[in-house]
This record gives C-alpha cells, sequence and structure tokens, in this order.
C-alpha cells in the first residue's frame, strides 16, 4: 500500500477550502476595475503584497503552488506530464535565441524540470548532451533545421512532437491512473488542435504525419484523413472518437475549443483524485486546479482591463 | 533413551497462539495508527483547530491491538505461564492456539482496513469540520468486525479449560 503520499494528501485535502469557488469568481466579475479585482484577489490570500501587474500576482500564485509541492514531495518526477510543456518553451526560447544571436529577457519560464540556463549552454556549445535523454534529440534536429532553414514553424513542430511524445511517454511509464489519464489527454486535445489548425490553413499531409503524436484515443491515420478532406469530415471522426463533444466548440471556436480543454482536465481531474486519499493523483488535481483558477482569474482581469461586457467573460470562464 | 510426551508441546502452542493475537494485532495497529497520524498530522498542519477531531479518528485502529492484548493476557493467565499450573495437553494447546487465531488474523486486517477509512474520514473532516460525527462512523463499521473476533476469542479462550482432552 502507498503510504507516502498520506501526509501530502491530507494537506492538500484541507489546503483545497482555500481554492476559489463559484463565489469568489463572481465577486471577481462584479469588481468594476482591475484594480477592485487585486483587492479582492488580496483578500483571498493571492499574491504576496507587493505585486503591481497581474502576471506578477499569477506569477507568485504559481511560485506558492510549487514551493508547496516542493515542500510535500522529495521528487516531483509525477508532474512531469505538467512540467513538460515548460521544459520545450524554455527550449524553443533556447534554440531561437542561440541560432538569432539575440540575448533571452524575460523568455525563460520559471518552473521546469531543466534549467533554462542549460539548456542555453547545450544549444550554444552544440552539445545536446547536457540535457536529457527526452530532450535531446529534439534539441539538436530543431537547431539544426533553424541554422539550415530558418524556418521557426518546422523548428517549432519538431520541438512541440518531442514534448507531447515525452508527456506520453511520461504517462504510459506511470502506474498512476490520473498520470496516465492526463498524459492522453493532452496529447488526443493537441493533436485535435494541430489537426483543425493544419485544415484550415491547408497543410500538407506530411506536416501532418510529422507534427501529430501517436495516442490510444484517437486513430492518426483517419484523423490525419479527415483533416485532409475538410472540417466537416474532421468533426465526423471526433464524434465517433471519446471527444465527440468537442465538436460543438470547435465548431464555434478557438476559445470555446479551449475552454472545453480546461473544462474536460477539470473534470476527469475530480473524477479520479475525488475518493484518493493514498496516490499522488489528488496532488495533481490541486496543481492542475490552482492552474485553472489562475487561468480563469487572467481571463477575468483581462477581460476587465480590456472593458469587455460580462457575457463575453463568462462565456470564457472555465469550471472551478 | 526417555521416550517423547507430545504433550510437552501443548503449553508451546498455547504461547505461540497468545504470541500471535498480541503480535499481529499489534502489527496491524501499529500500522494503522502509523497512517491515520501522517494524515492527521497533515491536517492540523493546514488547520490546527482541529486536532481533537482528527485524533479520535487517528486512535480507531488503535483498538486492535489492545483487543490482542487483552486474548494474550487471557490466554497466558489460563495456561499457567503467568502463575499456577502449566500443564496443557497437546489437544488443549491446539485448542487454545485455534482461539487465539480469530483475534490475530481479523485484527491484522482489520486495523489496516480501518485504517483506510480513517484517513478518508480525516480528509472529509478537514474539508467539513461539521461532519465529524459522520466521518467517525464509517471508520468505526470497521470495528464491528474486530469486536466479534474478539468476543469469539474471549469465550474460547476462557471455556477451554472446562474442557476435558
Amino acid at each position: 500500500m502507498a503510504q507516502e503520499y498520506i501526509y501530502a494528501v491530507a494537506r492538500i485535502k484541507a489546503r483545497e477550502l482555500s481554492l476559489l469557488t463559484q463565489q469568489d469568481i463572481d465577486r471577481l466579475m462584479a469588481c468594476k476595475t482591475p484594480a477592485e479585482c487585486f483587492r479582492a484577489l488580496a483578500d483571498k490570500g493571492w499574491g504576496t503584497g507587493g505585486e503591481q501587474t497581474a502576471e506578477a500576482i499569477f506569477a507568485a500564485e504559481t511560485e506558492k503552488t510549487w514551493a508547496l509541492m516542493h515542500e510535500l514531495l522529495p521528487d516531483l518526477t509525477p508532474f512531469d506530464v505538467l512540467l513538460y510543456p515548460i521544459d520545450f518553451n524554455n527550449l524553443k526560447a533556447a534554440v531561437k535565441c542561440t541560432v538569432t544571436n539575440t540575448e533571452p529577457h524575460n523568455v525563460f519560464m520559471q518552473g521546469g524540470t531543466v534549467d533554462p540556463q542549460k539548456m542555453q549552454l547545450a544549444v550554444r556549445q552544440n552539445d545536446f548532451s547536457l540535457l536529457p535523454d527526452f530532450m535531446a534529440e529534439a534539441a539538436s534536429e530543431a537547431t539544426q533545421v533553424l541554422l539550415q532553414t530558418r524556418d521557426g514553424q518546422r523548428c517549432d513542430v519538431i520541438l512541440d512532437r518531442a514534448c507531447l511524445s515525452a508527456i506520453h511517454r511520461a504517462g504510459m511509464e506511470s502506474d498512476n491512473a490520473l498520470v496516465k489519464a492526463l498524459a492522453e489527454l493532452k496529447v488526443a486535445v493537441s493533436d485535435i488542435k494541430i489537426a483543425m489548425r493544419a485544415q484550415h490553413t491547408g497543410k500538407s499531409r506530411a506536416f501532418l504525419e510529422e507534427s501529430l503524436t501517436p495516442c490510444a484515443t484517437l486513430d492518426l491515420a483517419e484523423l490525419i484523413s479527415a483533416a485532409e478532406k475538410d472540417a466537416e469530415a474532421l468533426y465526423a471522426y471526433l464524434g465517433r472518437t471519446d471527444y465527440a463533444d468537442a465538436v460543438a466548440p470547435l465548431k464555434a471556436g478557438a476559445s470555446a475549443f479551449e475552454k472545453w480543454c480546461d473544462d474536460r482536465q477539470t473534470a476527469l481531474v475530480k473524477e479520479i483524485s475525488r475518493q484518493d486519499y493514498f496516490t499522488i493523483a489528488p496532488l495533481l488535481g490541486y496543481v492542475t486546479a490552482r492552474q485553472n483558477e489562475i487561468a480563469t482569474v487572467r481571463i477575468i482581469v483581462s477581460g476587465k482591463q480590456n472593458n469587455l461586457p460580462d457575457e463575453r467573460i463568462r462565456a470564457r470562464l472555465r469550471e472551478v | 533413551m526417555e521416550k517423547f510426551d507430545i504433550n510437552t508441546l501443548g503449553i508451546v502452542f498455547a504461547l505461540v497462539g497468545a504470541v500471535l493475537a498480541s503480535l499481529l494485532g499489534g502489527i496491524g495497529s501499529a500500522i494503522g495508527v502509523g497512517m491515520t497520524g501522517q494524515a492527521a498530522a497533515g491536517v492540523v498542519s493546514e488547520n490546527p483547530t482541529l486536532f481533537g477531531k482528527v485524533l479520535i479518528l487517528q486512535l480507531l485502529p488503535g483498538t486492535q491491538g489492545i483487543y490482542g492484548l487483552l486474548i494474550a493476557f487471557l490466554t497466558l493467565t489460563n495456561i499457567g505461564v503467568l502463575g499456577g499450573s502449566a500443564e496443557i495437553t497437546f489437544a488443549k494447546g491446539l485448542l487454545y492456539l485455534a482461539a487465539c487465531l480469530p483475534m490475530a488474523i481479523i485484527g491484522l486486517i482489520s486495523a489496516k482496513q480501518q485504517a483506510k477509512a480513517s484517513v478518508a474520514s480525516i480528509a472529509l473532516v478537514a474539508k467539513r469540520p461539521d461532519q465529524f460525527g459522520k466521518a467517525m462512523i464509517f471508520p468505526a463499521m470497521v470495528e464491528t468486525y474486530a469486536v466479534l473476533a474478539l468476543l469469539v476469542s474471549l469465550l474460547a479462550v476462557a471455556n477451554i479449560g472446562g474442557i476435558a482432552v
């Protein structure tokens, strides 16, 4: 019986009480200005008191979440499925800054599994053995492609595919149901996004074959054939998969689909982690819930900053 | 060469029974209270006002160890290890061993299962302290089976002495 998470899970279950509730979201929505939102957030304990901008508050909250995880767990490997996107985002920045010979200013995200300075050093010295196995080969290939072709999109495709492959592998290697399910969902929705975008922009089969990552819940051959045909064929194929309820938001537009992705992840996390007291699942659930509420607050604050009507902001809000 | 008397093994089997009752019950309770203790510490570190409530839930899987000890004491007294005559026939020794087994085995299993229920209840109290009464009932239900095992072992150990074997 896994006992190493009992203390951490109990703390997280108690900590979940401080997550934002629907009432808190309604209170934020009722704020007239971003400044009022900041005050309401400060009342809920958001930020450290000295932040001047919304992004600084969100960064502080993200840091608090990961600081808590570091305090609770000696090894954050089970969180790799959430951290690899940060790593590959930093790798893209390191490759592009090095190849274009520009200094990286505020381009690296904090909290990944690999130090961004190490990535930069590896790309500069062309010594990719400094990087972990899951990114070394892709980093080398992306750097060569960018140096030879100056094609930023191909560089992104190589690194995005490597990121999704790493997430999928981490999910498959894990014995935790939530890690597996999250990895599968992340890869599948990314494939759907890529296929949809490729269909809209008329990309070739070769592009799709290079960009999509195999996963258990999508048949890539069918997805590629459908994306090559037209949007209706793509919707018809998705209608036969586990992602049938994604068709309506896909038709409604990119932001509706993004909301569907986040809501689906929230539902998945709730379903698996709610009755679990002995595995990493509730901790993963807490981190995704925090990311979700930060995304929700970001939508509200930016909506207020841009004077968007409440209905338009509410349409984008994630489930909390 | 002196002939081996099988009845000399009677006390050995009876003592093994007493040892198993206290050993397995104690192991189960130690694991159980350890698990619930971790959960309780996690909750109290976030909300110290819940100490009293989670302490009760932590202690629930500890009873099996006490029941095991009770059966062990009773057995040791009846077989004469704690004083009196220690002449136990082979058949009686086996009877004492069999009498101790319900408490030993069910004590071990029920303590671990009760600990799982208690950990879940501690998490429930952490989120909804007003539901403490209901939260306590779930692990307490597991206690029923430890008490039934205690009764069987207790009645058996107490009455084996009167059996003419």
